[in-house]
């Protein structure tokens, strides 16, 4: 249980902005284990979405080593780390990211596309909609974004970000654009999965109320770690608004 | 990703935006259409004008008197109307590039049975080779005159299709008599019919007779008003114009009488080569036989003019091939200017759509992912655009044929070459705005807003 997932290791990022470096990771080294439920907190401009774009591999560090399941992926080439992105990592975004005018049992099987599983087209729709039922769209699979409220949208993309099983999902600011009540479906529907399938979460999150509901707390400030402590007994999402 | 994931996923996007792809691909639909439609009158009125020449017969030589600066008639001091039926036959006897020969009277005036009359485009006098060297077939009904009756200028003749419909109001008209400026004749055949020729002329409008008869009896006889000069109206319609002119071509006295059948004038000879092929030497074998036999010295110019039909054919094909070209060139333009109009649909198309693509690229998609994507949109589109242009183009190209009679022929060329153009400018216009997709960064295109 108690394996490292993701090995960060002096990781810096460094913009350059015409004349100017902007230096937003000043060294961060910090090690994840598989199973945790970390919530990434921080003030607005610590470096929180930085350091999720490299933990999701969507950006490369400017130094500093990071394994993912013991492998060191940092030096990827583009092709390599969309392999990578398609087959160990879920993306959840603040705005959801669906596409538009499609229904969402195709948004959720979408990323197979772009997989080599030699899934046959019946095989993909079946995962689609078991994930669908999971996240308790079961009746909604034929709707498509316009027809979904934030919350029911949110949970298309967990889905979709879950079809692949990939081992760590990553949420930007996922309550970001969703009310109280959606809110806590969506960190109770983290929870279950965290618990009940051991899958890694990170979330990044600047709401103290969301960030309780996590198991670890990774603190950054001004592009390094502020700290890092593990919550005693985390908050249920319905008594975090109780 | 495989092909038809590529495909569905290809579809689906255009789906989704059904009315801008359909006004996106508007351009390519004209232009695929306007060059089926091109390329259909094209060829149909190119292998139409194929069919006229070669109903006109292809291997045609038509020798005629006269320099051929003067156009064939020449009224010059000194020069004379030097064809003979004799040339004829010496060209005939002469030349081994020539296969049939036939000396040709002309004449021009009414044609009168019971209370109808008509004036033919066509009153030939000539000898029965006439028919094989105009490739005219067998007649429909009848038969032709033969050469005894040539010898004999016998007063009989055959008709055209145009005659029987007009003279005759289309009952069989042999056994009949018709009257040729008030000489009797006795219809003994009826030609095929051989439909317009190359420049428009009705060649079913005809008379066929023997040349010794239009000759004597009908352009040679005196009295009837139309002839007045003598054989005014043997030499073409040109001269009774000038009613002067004919004095310079007195009738001797014997010419009203059918027995000197040698040196007698006529108005052309026409000739056919033994192929097609070899009708530059016809016309070189049949200088020098007429030069010889007209005492030409080295230096004279020709006294006679020989004028082929591949003139005429290629003059009239090169006319429709340049319409033809240069119409594809407007319709080729249209293509590009659709090209471009997809071009900027798809970069307009890439710019909405860049958080779709960080998003694609964030699950996995590779750059050239969504370069082929992208690329497969702009070729479906302008493929869909290209099938229905065909569509469009087949079928207005039927319209033409059937309102404006216009021949039009299908091209499986055209199909092929229209199908594999608009895959092209898929592709080619396609191609920019999905390399520029493919470039994306996918952290910037999702926060794209
Ligand atoms: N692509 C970039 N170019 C230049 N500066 C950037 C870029 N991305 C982020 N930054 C800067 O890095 C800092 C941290 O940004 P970010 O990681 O988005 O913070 P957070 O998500 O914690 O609010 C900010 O000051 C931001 O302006
Ligand atoms: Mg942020």
């Amino acid at each position: 249980m108690a394996s490292p997932l993701i090995q960060l290791n002096g990781i810096e990022r460094t913009f350059h902005m015409g004349e100017i470096d902007v230096h937003v990771l000043k060294g961060i080294t910090l090690t994840i284990n598989q199973g945790e439920l970390v919530a990434l907190v921080g003030s607005s401009g610590s470096g929180k979405t930085t350091l999720m774009n490299i933990l999701g591999c969507l950006d490369r560090p400017s130094k500093g080593e990071y394994r993912l399941d013991g492998e060191e992926i940092s030096r990827l080439s583009n092709d390599g780390r969309a392999l990578v992105r398609n087959r160990k990592m879920g993306f959840v975004f603040q705005n959801f990211n669906l596409l538009p005018r499609t229904s969402a049992l195709e948004q959720v099987i979408m990323p197979l596309s772009y997989t080599a599983s030699g899934m046959s087209d019946r095989q993909a729709r079946e995962r689609g909609k078991e994930l669908l039922r999971k996240v308790g769209l079961g009746e909604r699979m034929d709707h498509t974004p316009s027809q979904l409220s934030g919350g029911q949208q949110q949970r298309v993309a967990i889905a979709r970000a879950l079809v692949n099983r990939p081992p760590v999902l990553f949420a930007d600011e996922p309550t970001g654009n969703l009310d109280s009540k959606t809110t806590q479906e969506v960190l109770k529907m983290f929870q279950d999965l965290n618990r009940d399938e051991g899958i890694t979460i990170i979330l990044v999150t600047h709401d103290p109320v969301v960030a309780a509901t996590a198991k670890r707390n990774i603190r950054l400030k001004d592009g390094l770690l502020e700290s890092d402590f593990i919550v005693e007994s985390p908050s249920l999402p319905q008594e975090a608004h109780a | 990703m495989t092909v038809s994931t590529i495909l569905k996923t290809a579809l689906r996007a255009l789906r989704r935006n059904i009315t801008r792809s359909l006004l996106t691909v508007l351009g390519i639909v004209i232009g695929i259409a306007a060059v089926i439609a091109m390329m259909e009158i094209g060829k149909g009125s190119s292998s139409s004008i194929s069919k006229t020449i070669s109903s006109m017969g292809a291997n045609n030589l038509m020798i005629m008197p006269g320099t051929a600066s003067s156009g064939g008639v020449s009224f010059g001091a000194g020069s004379s109307l030097t064809m003979t039926a004799e040339d004829a036959e010496a060209i005939k006897r002469d030349c081994p590039a020539v296969g049939r020969v036939a000396p040709v009277v002309r004449a021009r005036t009414q044609v009168v049975f019971e209370e109808r009359n008509w004036v033919p485009s066509f009153i030939y006098g000539s000898t029965p080779e006439y028919l094989q060297v105009r490739e005219w077939g067998n007649l429909v009904e009848g038969e032709m005159f033969t050469d005894v009756d040539v010898r004999t200028s016998a007063r009989l003749c055959v008709v055209g299709q145009t005659i029987v419909k007009q003279l005759f109001g289309g009952m069989s008209p042999v056994g009949k008599e018709i009257r040729i400026q008030s000489v009797a004749f006795k219809v003994i055949g009826v030609l095929s019919s051989k439909g317009a020729n190359a420049f428009g002329m009705d060649q079913d409008d005809v008379i066929l007779a023997p040349w010794t008869t239009i000759k004597y009896r009908v352009t040679g006889s005196s009295g009837s008003g139309a002839a007045a000069g003598g054989n005014a109206a043997a030499s073409s319609t040109t001269n009774s114009v000038y009613p002067g002119a004919s004095a310079i071509f007195p009738v001797p006295a014997a010419n009203k009488e059918p027995t000197p059948v040698r040196f007698a004038n006529i108005d052309q000879i026409q000739a056919s080569a033994t192929s097609p092929a070899q009708i530059k030497e016809a016309i070189k074998q049949i200088t020098e036989v007429l030069r010889e036999r007209h005492r030409l010295r080295p230096g004279e110019p020709d006294d006679f003019s020989i004028r082929d039909m591949t003139e005429s054919a290629n003059a009239l094909a090169s006319t429709t091939n340049m319409m033809t070209n240069l119409l594809l060139a407007v319709a080729l333009i249209s293509l590009i200017v659709g090209g471009v109009g997809i071009m900027n649909i798809m970069l307009v198309s890439v710019t909405e759509r860049t958080r779709e693509i960080g998003l694609r690229m964030a699950v996995g998609a590779r750059a050239r992912d969504i370069l082929t994507q992208f690329l497969t949109e702009a070729t479906i589109l302008c493929l869909i655009g290209g099938i229905v242009g065909l569509l469009l183009g087949r079928g207005s190209a039927m319209l033409v044929e059937k309102f404006l009679r216009w021949p039009v022929e299908a091209s499986m060329e055209a199909v092929i070459a229209s199908i594999a153009t608009s895959a092209v400018v898929g592709i080619v216009f396609g191609f920019y705005p999905a390399w520029k997709a493919s470039r994306l960064d996918p952290i910037e295109a999702l926060r794209y807003e």
